[in-house]
């Protein structure tokens, strides 16, 4: 049990560092509290897993620091930072059965048989695994396999943290849904560290209490699930979070007013001062445009009904816009003109919002 | 499910067929047919029944040739199999030096094997061989061309320095296939390094080692070449292997029916350990 702090955390695989895209992590710092529920979010290659194997002790980062509860545990493997991970693929030992995996982690720290087995039995009740315990673990199914991993994760109860590399990816939808709010259910009856590292956005805001949204090795924004859907700080966030994801719309900034293509918006912005930015941006969520009698001229090409929602494709003289409105809204045809919610719209400079 | 029966499909077997008739079935059937007759050449065949069968199996010669054989075999498993996993495990994983390992390992294997053979002759000889003279200066009495223990001593470290590269080859194949990952959960749980080998490296070689335990069980099992250069079978029969006496009798001494018998009982005696030997596994298999 401890809070985690990471300084200055950069990493690069290459033994010469002279351009930004040779490190796969750039300028990290976090603090995660004792007991919350994190997730670590971004595409693939943007560094997610690299940091979580930093903060596991599996790679020493190139420069910076890592802290258990203010110890510098920078150098220590993860024996002794005494942390738990769970892979992408199941790993299990082949030769074992369920029961001697799940103990195999108990065991190397030399704990007492009778603890060992009232731990086993514990994990094995709350994953399911009682039926198959003392079958031979190769014979399992994937899921099951996944199930030991995850089990030998959380059978050890003094760990500072426990870790998922995206442990959900060679499990069925269904079953995904059953073990995601397992885990939800876990954090809060074991109240432990959980770090958890996904490209899939739900399964990143159904988990986590506060999200790190990466991208290119770089911490993008850390949040709550609502205020990077609400204030995303950088265009990537708006992208990624959010289904359509933030339409993004090149705008210029003259005395202290934002201008799409000659029309001026209401912006939540209060200091509009231009900056040497080279370039601007409009963001502004598909969910917060609304049509009204005046504003941006648009032409709808595309509209198509989800069930909840119709997401509407249109264009317009500097790009494509989506709007997302209620199933059972009119939509006008052809052309229209739309206005956004002043609110939620935002300026972004060189990609990073303007506050 | 309509299958079109077409039996004219049978002439794509053909070819095979006849290719497998001219390299094994017809030389085998003569094996047959010589083991229950008895010739004097001049194509004059008179019918013996089991007789060879009988004569060979209550044979002394044979048992001890049998004896040999299996004693032989044990012995370079019980090294070649420990040690050839030793060495992939301590081969390195990445680097430049991969390859030159590969290459060093492999060099052995392409050895042709009288050439083996004759190579450790020569390197072995008691008075101008490197080994034999270097062991004779260190105060040994090593003569492997007149005493028993040395011949059978250069015979095992021949075939260490010959086949062990093979084990080795195929274990690192299966250590390469182990994903990174394997190793970090092991880290993570604490796993000591006998722990990982027992429980990571070891069933995830289960594969490969089968194969390269049959594979130097049959070749070491059939050995003829590299003992008959280094030693001839000798001194006496001390080395003559079973298939050394084998063509002994049969090139040798011209006994063409007995040596036929022999022949199809070191064939059967070889399909039947292979055979037991594939079925453990396979049963082990399947309880996992």
């Amino acid at each position: 049990m401890s809070k985690i702090t990471l300084k200055d955390l950069s990493h690069s695989y290459l033994y010469s560092q002279s351009k930004k895209e040779d490190w796969a992590l750039r300028d990290v710092n976090i603090d995660w509290k004792d007991g919350g529920a994190y997730a670590l979010l971004g595409p693939s290659g943007c560094g997610k897993t690299t940091l979580l194997n930093i903060v596991s002790g599996l790679i020493t980062p190139t420069k910076g620091q890592i802290l258990f509860n203010d110890d510098d545990v920078t150098l220590n493997n993860p024996v002794e930072r005494n942390i738990a991970q769970i892979f992408q693929f199941p790993v299990i030992y082949d030769t074992m059965s369920v029961y001697d995996n799940l103990a195999f982690p108990l065991k190397n720290r030399g704990i007492s048989k009778e603890e060992i087995d009232s731990k086993v039995l514990e994990i094995a009740e709350m994953l399911e695994l009682k039926s198959t315990l003392y079958n031979r673990a190769s014979g399992l199914t994937a899921d099951g396999k996944q199930k030991i991993s995850l089990g030998r994760g959380l059978v050890r109860s003094d760990v500072n943290v426990i870790m998922f590399d995206e442990p959900l990816t060679v499990i069925d939808p269904h079953l995904k849904w059953v073990l995601r709010s397992k885990l939800k259910e876990l954090h809060q009856k074991i109240n432990r560290t959980m770090i958890y590292v996904t490209h899939d956005q739900t399964e990143a805001l159904t988990f986590a209490d506060q999200v790190v949204v990466m991208h290119e090795g770089q911490i993008v924004q850390i949040g709550t699930p609502v205020s990077l859907f609400e204030k995303p700080k950088h265009t990537f966030v708006g992208h990624f979070i959010g289904s359509p994801g933030m339409n993004i719309l090149p705008c210029e900034i003259s005395s202290g007013n934002v201008f799409i293509d000659g029309n001026k918006i209401e912006t939540s912005i209060v200091n509009t001062k231009k900056e040497n930015y080279s370039k601007t941006e409009v963001g502004i969520r598909p969910e917060f445009i609304k049509f009204s009698n005046g504003g941006i001229p648009i032409k709808i090409s595309k509209v198509s009904n989800t069930g909840r929602h119709k997401i509407i494709d249109s264009e317009c003289s500097i790009g494509r816009i989506k709007i997302l409105s209620k199933s059972n809204e009119e939509i006008p045809s052809d052309t229209a003109f739309i206005s956004f919610d002043k609110k939620f719209t935002y300026v972004y400079g060189d990609d990073w919002i303007i506050e | 499910m309509n299958k079109t029966i077409n039996q004219k499909a049978w002439f794509f077997v053909v070819p095979v067929f006849v290719l497998v008739a001219f390299n094994a079935v017809i030389p085998l059937m003569t094996v047959v047919n010589y083991s229950f007759q008895e010739t004097f050449g001049n194509n004059v065949f008179m019918w013996e029944g089991t007789r060879w069968f009988k004569q060979i199996l209550q044979s002394e010669r044979f048992h001890a040739a049998l004896g040999r054989q299996f004693l032989f075999t044990g012995i370079i498993l019980v090294i070649q199999i420990p040690l050839g996993i030793a060495i992939a495990l301590s081969m390195p994983k990445e680097g430049p030096w991969v390859s030159v390992c590969l290459v060093l390992m492999s060099m052995p294997l392409l050895i042709p094997w009288n050439v083996v053979g004759a190579m450790w002759n020569i390197f072995a000889l008691p008075e101008i061989g490197f080994l034999g003279h270097t062991l004779n200066g260190l105060g040994f009495d090593y003569n492997f061309t007149q005493q028993i223990g040395d011949a059978w001593f250069t015979t095992i470290l021949m075939d260490v320095w010959h086949w062990t590269s093979l084990v080795v080859l195929l274990s690192y194949a299966g250590l390469m296939s182990i994903q990174p990952a394997y190793y970090q959960a092991a880290e993570i749980d604490g796993a000591s390094r006998w722990s990982v080998f027992r429980y990571i490296e070891l069933p995830k070689m289960k594969k490969v080692l089968t194969i390269a335990i049959l594979l130097r069980f049959m070749d070491s099992f059939m050995i003829y070449t590299e003992p008959f250069v280094l030693t001839g079978g000798g001194p006496g029969n001390a080395t003559a292997f079973l298939s050394i006496d084998l063509v002994k009798m049969a090139l040798g001494q011209f006994d063409l029916g007995p040596a036929a018998a022999m022949s199809l009982i070191y064939f059967f005696i070889v399909l039947l350990v292979c055979w037991v030997f594939y079925n453990l596994m396979m049963k082990n298999e399947e309880q996992s």
